[in-house]
């Protein structure tokens, strides 16, 4: 009671002021970092005229200061730097991808229309008949290359691939008449141009154009000591957003899907990409190159996952059961080697056994197989069973950890009461043990078949896909649907179809939705936050 | 267990035979199969162990376990761009994975100790968004750090910020179940004694709750590092250069060129890499299973 009436006679201390305080500092700092940064973007992107990129900064922006620096809100204070990665790089991303699910996106459809003009009239370019000779010179700036030549009227001007030609004052000109000191670069010596085989070919597709307006051509170069101004052939009209071959007098309109098409049939080759509705989806199952390959990935998909899921957990419970015997002893050393495959780190193991398996001199051959030449990877049955057999070893130990924890938390008396009744040692597996362990690991079992179901790593890195299918869809026997989604998109380099790839994610996104709607029912996870 | 048996043969001589036979049904026969169980899962680990130590350094003849002992592959390591794709993993994968960390703590605090609106709503669309993983739309994700690429280079293709960025995108969805499940079991009567005693919330989730967390911190950083530390698929796309790549990457590429030739290389590669991630692992072992049974899965 003394205490009460001490701390009474005092003001409260949650009243008193005890300055801003350093939390406020820290706060104040971070988020001048976070408007600096902010505003730096939203300048960027308004150079680059990237409205989209624009729009999305200035809204995380003002979100971000609305957030941190009003009274209320205060849930949002924790959760919006999650929510701002989630939403840029994990729904945005979703639903971009449901976007280019329904688009001709690819390789020879790659972006807007007015980019489409401009390559157009790029590739298009060839050698201007009334074009004289320029004598020209290898120029670095920043680790950009580009070319400075001497015009007709004996200036020096210089350019890059991204910036056009510009008079450079104070130039001075070597014995070959060809710049040999250009202020503000670094001409490049002739002799490493000679020698250097890559640098050549950087400079025979190096272009300069020659003005701001790509329809005044740019200036190339064969050899590197001569320039010639090439322009285009195609004269692009505004108005009517058509193209005019000079020489032919043929037009090319544009066409709805994307490209620009002449009267008889003809189209240039870049495009730019439009929505085409189902076709992805139709292509999918129509076209023939595809859809024979396609149905054979889509059906060892399932069965790659069902068949990893049943006999890792197999493998896994029956070791579990095995060895979850007090009467073994150095189980715990037992246990720790047996998960080994599990920590090592999968890309490895998938490399390692690629090369384990490798029909020539991989070990396995080797030493179990007395030396035979078994082409493990090579033909498309025994592939399967070595990609089965590698994410077996790779995925027993899980279950095994799994199924041990959830053995031992199984209840002995009703154990007990079957051995009292009479029941065997199989009965009390069959009727006890195993449902109550699938009560626990089921929704386990459909989280595995989910990830297996997309287990890029290990297809890839084992068998490539391989080995390919007949013809030339770029399929193999071992592609599950990521892998094949992976080749289509030609990311890596090739033909892309970012329209085709994108709708096989969709698809592989509804059966994982499928799946995950069945889990939810199973785990009922949702009761648990009420 | 059988208590029925051991009474008839109680008389001396018969007796040891008949123990023996029952530990031999019950206990022995486990032993031998441990023996098979081993050997399955610790060979090929043994064999890329040896493989490393093979000066002869290619494919061929890398059979004959520790024929020959010398450390001439580790030593090449230094040649190749090894020691720095080991870099680019550990400084994407730390990132990934502190980011992981506070995000998610950030996010599963908010989720256990406030009530707002929207709150059932945010955490339903987390466990349902969580569930498209990233992977499969690499094709978007790729178009994305191109047009970002444009405005903000540190943002766009071949950037290390940008692949770091990419993996906290999942940060949220993976870990916060985890995280909400045991700030649960927190008391929340300790925040609210702080709150009487004059803490503001942002001191209650530093100094009394994030301590009490650590456990699950450091099981979320484990996770999120090894599964940037196991990423191909992202990291391929986005790493162009090979002074940029992660050793996923940069091993893939040794291999699968010239798989034959460069075996040595890639065994003491993999038995360096892959030591630090083992110990971790095991010494957090009992941890880890507990997170990975109630999130995500590997395999």
């Amino acid at each position: 009671m003394a205490q009460g009436t001490l701390v009474a006679s005092r003001e409260s201390h949650a009243r008193g002021w005890r300055g801003i305080g350093w939390g406020f500092v820290v706060k104040l700092v971070l988020m001048a970092v976070v408007n600096a940064l902010g505003v730096a973007a939203i300048l960027a992107a308004w150079q680059a005229e990237s409205w989209v990129v624009l729009g999305a900064m200035a809204a995380l922006l003002a979100v971000a200061d609305g957030v941190y620096f009003s009274r209320r809100a205060l849930p949002l204070k924790y959760l919006l730097p999650g929510l701002a990665f989630l939403a840029v790089f994990q729904v945005f991303v979703l639903g971009y991808t449901a976007y280019v699910a329904f688009t001709n996106y690819g390789t020879g459809h790659a972006g807007s229309m007015g980019q489409a003009v401009e390559a157009a009239l790029i590739q298009d370019e060839r050698r201007d008949p009334d074009s004289p000779t320029y004598p020209l010179a290898i120029v670095e700036r920043d680790g950009e290359l580009g070319l400075a030549i001497v015009d007709a009227d004996g200036d020096v001007r210089a350019g890059t691939a991204t910036s056009p030609l510009e008079t450079v004052g104070g130039a001075s000109l070597g014995s070959s008449g060809a710049p040999e000191t250009v202020p503000g670069w670094t001409v490049v010596p002739r002799a490493d141009v000679l020698t250097d085989s890559a640098l050549q070919e950087e400079i025979a597709a190096l272009r300069v154009a020659v003005s701001v307006d790509p329809e005044d051509g740019s200036v190339r170069t064969r050899e590197g000591s001569t320039g010639a101004v090439y322009t285009s052939s195609l004269a692009w009209d505004e108005q009517s957003q058509t193209f005019t071959d000079a020489e032919t007098g043929t037009v090319y309109e544009p066409s709805d899907d994307g490209r620009f098409v002449a009267a008889d049939g003809s189209a240039l080759p870049t495009g730019w990409y439009v929505g085409v509705g189902f076709d992805n989806f139709v292509r999918a199952v129509t076209d023939a190159r595809l859809a024979g390959p396609l149905l054979q990935v889509t059906l060892w998909t399932f069965a790659f996952a069902i068949l990893t899921v049943l006999t890792s957990f197999g493998l896994g419970l029956l070791f579990a059961i095995i060895y979850n015997d007090p009467r073994v002893r150095g189980r715990k050393v037992l246990r720790t080697l047996m998960i080994l495959p599990y920590a090592f780190p999968a890309f490895m193991s998938a490399l390692l056994w690629r090369g384990m398996l490798n029909s020539e001199f991989g070990v396995v051959n080797d030493l179990f197989f007395f030396g035979a030449e078994i082409n493990w990877l090579g033909d498309p049955v025994l592939a399967k069973l070595a990609v089965l057999w590698v994410n077996l070893w790779l995925s027993y130990p899980y279950w095994f950890l799994v199924c041990t924890g959830a053995l031992q938390a199984l209840p002995a008396d009703t154990l007990e009461a079957a051995t009292i009744d009479g029941a065997g040692r199989w009965r009390r597996f069959r009727s006890i043990v195993l449902p109550l362990l699938l009560v626990s690991t089921a929704p386990l079992a459909i989280s595995s078949f989910a990830f297996n179901f997309n287990n890029f790593t290990i297809i890839y890195m084992l068998s490539g896909g391989g080995p390919a299918f007949v013809g030339n869809s770029g399929l193999g026997a071992t592609d599950i649907l990521i892998s094949a989604i992976y080749q289509i998109s030609g990311v890596s380099g090739g033909a892309a179809d970012y329209g085709l790839a994108s709708a096989l994610s969709i698809v592989v996104f509804v059966v994982i939705g499928v799946i995950s709607a069945l889990a939810f029912r199973q785990t009922r996870k949702l009761e648990e936050f009420q | 267990m059988s208590t029925v048996t051991s009474p008839s043969t109680s008389s001396a001589p018969g007796r040891r035979p008949a123990r023996r036979s029952r530990w031999w049904a019950e206990v022995g026969w486990k032993y031998p199969v441990a023996v098979v169980v081993l050997v399955y899962a610790t060979f090929p680990l043994l064999y890329i162990v040896s493989a490393s130590l093979n000066p002869r350094g290619s494919l061929a003849g890398s059979s004959a376990l520790f024929s020959a002992v010398s450390a001439d592959n580790y030593a090449a390591l230094g040649d190749t761009r090894f020691w720095t794709w080991m870099g680019n993993t550990v400084y994407v994968g730390g990132a990934a994975a502190i980011g992981a960390v506070l995000m998610g703590a950030a996010a599963a605090y908010a989720f256990s100790r406030f009530r707002f609106r929207g709150r059932r709503v945010g955490l339903t669309s987390l466990l349902v968004i969580q569930m498209f993983p990233q992977t499969v739309a690499f094709v978007a994700v790729f178009l994305l750090l191109l047009a970002l690429g444009e405005v903000v280079p540190a943002l766009g293709i071949n950037s290390r910020i940008a692949l770091i960025c990419v993996y906290l995108g999942g940060a949220l969805g993976a870990n916060t179940f985890l995280m909400y499940g045991f700030f649960n079991s927190i008391p929340v009567e300790l925040d609210e004694s702080a709150k009487i005693d004059g803490a503001s919330h942002a001191q209650i989730f530093w100094r009394i709750v994030m301590p009490l967390v650590t456990p699950v911190l450091a099981v979320v950083a484990l996770l999120a590092f090894i599964s940037a530390f196991g990423d191909f698929i992202l990291a391929r796309i986005v790493l162009t250069s090979e002074e940029n790549w992660t050793l996923a990457v940069g091993m893939y590429q040794w291999v699968s060129n010239q798989l034959t030739s460069r075996w040595g290389i890639f065994a003491a590669g993999s038995v360096l890499a892959s030591i630090p991630v083992l110990a971790l692992f095991l010494s957090l072992q009992r941890y880890i299973v507990g997170g990975l049974t109630a999130g995500s899965v590997k395999g």
